[in-house]
């Protein structure tokens, strides 16, 4: 796209996409460690997520001052005003997955020495690389415009929809099992959910890529594929 | 978050659902020639009634030239003609040579650039023009003038000094003497030729809330520099370049997301 | 601040030597002006060191005496001036006025505009003497004797490229979108011109043609072989009148003292006349601007 005539529009607009993509940067290292001091039980690591989510919340207090000034200045037209909308909206997804990591991080430290069963982390530890996967995705389409990734990820949400279901049932029996269990499997239903979330905040994203470039909004309905509203896991009968 | 999502998805909604508006000036395969030089070439595009068109485009792409067909102003020059179709109303030709042009500018009136208020009283600048048409007792005259004055939204700041001349207003006011001027003889379309140029920016507020309420009345079609108040002001919009329309929509799919390429690099400042 | 600006230029040659040629030059115009300015002074002084005694009220109840006569006044050749310039101007400023609107409205990209606008020109700088000369061929010659009519067309002659030129000017100064402003109201051409672009140079053209009546006020040599001069009170336009210049010009050759104390008072009316008619002009202009 050729340059505007007054530089300072495009300065104003690089800067923009850096700072989300900075905070594009932390989010994925958020989700990385929060599973990872989750799995491990690492209350220190936990500790780091919880403390660098302050970067993200300012970082997203910037990029709203900076979107509004750009607005106020340049009376943005067309692409350049969605741009500057959707980085609005996309910083705004970011600074939720950064608070959902901080959410897990925080169970972590909760959770403490507690007895857990080791075959329940591995199902949140597989959504989490979906989850992450994702999101890398996204935001790569993002920097690049490329609305045909956008719309992968966008699909690609049933996926994390499903195994968040099969979490959510799989979580449920260990409960029932083993009573021991109980607190440690609850934080872990959040946890799972909160990834869940995280995943949905990623297709938020690729509805905002597709809406910046072809300016229309994506009209058709989102596949929604949980289903843990529904589901019920009948007590064995004893 | 949610509101946010809430507002984008309301502008990318069509409008409140407006009937579809008659035609009040058709143009079809419309050339335009200076001399030799061809600075029209193909326009194709309707002005609806009591809606405003806007025109906007880079210097020389030929949108003045545009509106001063549509009151035959072009005339007033030698070696100017134009070739091809003008409807006004879908009955009367505005390019046939044997139309009585002052008529015609009796229906299709015109706002210029730079205010041109006749060396007369505030007064008499109105009812010079309704002169033309009209005989009028004095009385029947005051109400007129007072209500163009009103229509030109100029009626309580001149009411005390009708007799001032019109030269002693301020360019603001100045224009919208012009204005009063010709919605006093009861045209049924205004054209603006880059009205607000030459104006500061509360006389430009002013004005363009003006033109909003004519636009009850009349149909206007309106051709400025300033994008912004196209974006403002209009219902629909033309863009033009080099003679060609490139591109004719509502306003608000102009603005929020054009079909071609160039009108998008000029409304965002990349042309040139 | 003022340190930077009064160090810099004083050691810059440059500055220096401009200030310098600024000097002398200013001095070379003031000095023009000047002499100019003395020049006139001087006309005026000793017109009316001359010319005050010879005002009396006699100047203007009796007609010019004969030779050698000590009383008499000038009464026929002030209203013989009055009344040639009054139907010269009558007839050349309608004219003049008329031409330069041609020239401006209507024929303003025609070849034939600029043609006349040449010829104008070089008609307006003719030597009056010639227009006289082309008159006395033209009117008295076939009309067998001198007349006022002859000497009136012979001011008129010379009022027309004057107010030509003024007329043309003027409306040419009238702004474009006036004009389209005007015309977009639906005004036929006619009125457009009429009512708009006269009434904007109104004050121009006016004070063209108050110039052209103080030039010819004060002509002499077209009216030496067209009205020629008459010592009676006349006011036959078919035969020679009176008039201040030539009357002037006769008495102040003669060796009677009288005489040439008339022409003295008559030269000063002349330029009392002039003087007026600029000066009302000048104030007429400047109203205009005022608006």
């Amino acid at each position: 796209m050729t340059e505007h005539t007054i530089k300072a529009f495009d300065a104003d607009l690089q800067d923009l996409a850096r700072m989300v993509a900075e905070m594009g940067g932390l989010a994925e290292r958020q989700i990385a460690e929060s599973v990872q001091a989750l799995s491990k039980r690492d209350a220190r690591l936990a500790q780091r997520v919880v403390a660098l989510d302050a970067t993200i919340d300012s970082l997203q207090r910037e990029v709203e001052e900076r979107a509004v000034l750009t607005i106020a200045r340049r009376q943005p037209m067309a692409v350049d005003l969605r741009e500057i909308v959707g980085a609005l909206r996309v910083s705004n997804d970011l600074e939720r997955i950064g608070d959902l990591a901080k959410n897990i991080a925080k169970r972590v430290i909760a959770l403490g020495d507690e007895f857990n069963p080791q075959r329940a982390i591995r199902g949140v530890g597989h959504m989490a690389d979906l989850v992450l996967g994702q999101l890398k995705e996204v935001l790569d389409a993002y920097a690049r415009h490329d609305t045909g990734k956008a719309m992968v990820v966008w699909r690609g949400d049933e996926e994390i929809d499903a195994v968040n279901n099969s979490l959510f049932r799989e979580f449920l029996t260990y409960m029932m099992e083993d009573p021991r269990s109980i607190t440690y499997c609850t934080h872990l239903l959040f946890c799972a959910k909160n990834i869940e979330r995280m995943g949905d905040h990623a297709t938020n994203i690729a509805e905002t890529v597709y809406y910046i470039v072809e300016g229309r909004v994506l009209a058709d309905e989102r596949p929604k594929g949980d289903t843990t509203a529904s589901t019920n896991v009948p007590y064995p009968a004893a | 978050m949610n509101g946010l999502n809430v507002a984008v998805d309301m502008a990318a909604v069509a409008m409140p659902h407006m009937p579809e508006p008659d035609a009040k000036i058709t143009v079809r395969d419309l050339n335009f020639f200076y001399g030799q030089s061809k600075a029209l070439k193909n326009i194709n595009l309707t002005l609806g009634t009591n809606r405003v068109t806007a025109f906007i485009g880079p210097s020389g792409c030929g949108k003045s030239t545009l509106l001063r067909i549509f009151n035959r102003m072009y005339d007033l020059y030698p070696g100017q003609h134009a070739e091809g179709q003008v409807l006004l109303d879908t009955t009367t030709n505005i390019l046939d040579p044997k139309l009585d042009l002052n008529l015609l500018r009796a229906r299709v009136g015109m706002v210029f650039q730079k205010p041109t208020p006749f060396p007369m009283t505030i007064y008499e600048n109105i009812a010079f023009g309704i002169r033309l048409y009209e005989r009028l007792p004095k009385s029947e005259m005051d109400g007129r003038v007072e209500k163009a004055l009103r229509g030109g939204a100029l009626w309580d700041e001149v009411k005390d000094k009708l007799n001032a001349s019109g030269l002693s207003l301020s360019g603001g006011q100045q224009q919208r003497l012009c204005i009063a001027r010709t919605v006093a003889v009861q045209p049924e379309v205004i054209l603006f030729d880059e009205p607000c140029s030459a104006l500061d920016p509360i006389s430009t507020a002013k004005i363009e809330e003006l033109i909003a309420e004519l636009k009850e009345d009349y149909t206007i079609a309106i051709v400025t520099h300033n994008m912004q108040q196209a974006a403002r002001v209009s219902d629909r919009t033309a863009f033009m370049y080099l003679g060609e329309l490139i591109e004719f929509d509502s306003t608000q799919h102009i603005f929020t997301n054009p079909t071609d390429r160039r009108t998008q690099d000029y409304i965002t400042g990349r042309f040139g | 601040m003022s340190t930077v600006t009064d160090s810099a230029p004083a050691i810059n040659p440059i500055y220096s030597r401009r200030r310098r040629a600024d000097i002398v030059v200013r001095a070379l115009c003031v000095g023009a002006a000047a002499f100019g300015v003395t020049w006139l002074a001087l006309i005026l002084f000793t017109l009316f060191l001359n010319g005050l005694a010879g005002l009396n009220f006699q100047l203007f109840t009796e007609s010019t005496p004969p030779p050698g006569a000590s009383s008499g006044g000038l009464l026929n050749a002030i209203v013989g001036s009055l009344i040639m310039t009054f139907i010269g101007v009558g007839i050349g400023a309608p004219l003049g006025m008329l031409a330069g609107t041609f020239m401006a409205e209507y024929g303003r990209h025609d070849k034939l505009t600029s043609v006349v606008r040449f010829i104008n020109d070089i008609l307006l700088s003719a030597p009056s003497i010639i227009i006289g000369l082309f008159v006395y061929g033209a009117v008295v010659v076939p009309m067998g004797g001198f007349s006022a009519l002859a000497g009136s067309l012979a001011l008129a002659v010379i009022v027309i490229p004057v107010v030509v030129r003024t007329t043309e000017d003027m409306l040419l100064l009238v702004p474009g979108p006036l004009r389209e402003a005007a015309s977009a109201l639906g005004l036929p051409r006619s009125l457009v011109i009429r009512r708009i672009a006269y009434r904007a140079a109104r004050a121009g053209i006016i004070t063209g043609v108050l110039l052209a009546t103080a030039r010819v006020a004060g002509e002499t040599a077209p009216l030496l072989f067209t009205a020629l001069s008459n010592q009676f009170w006349s006011l036959d336009l078919t035969s020679a009148m009176a008039n201040l210049p030539v009357t002037i010009n006769n008495f102040v050759q003669s060796p009677y003292e009288y005489w040439k104390q008339l022409a003295w008072a008559g030269a000063l009316l002349i330029t009392l006349a002039v003087l007026t008619l600029n000066v009302g002009a000048r104030i007429l202009g400047a109203e205009r601007t005022k608006k």
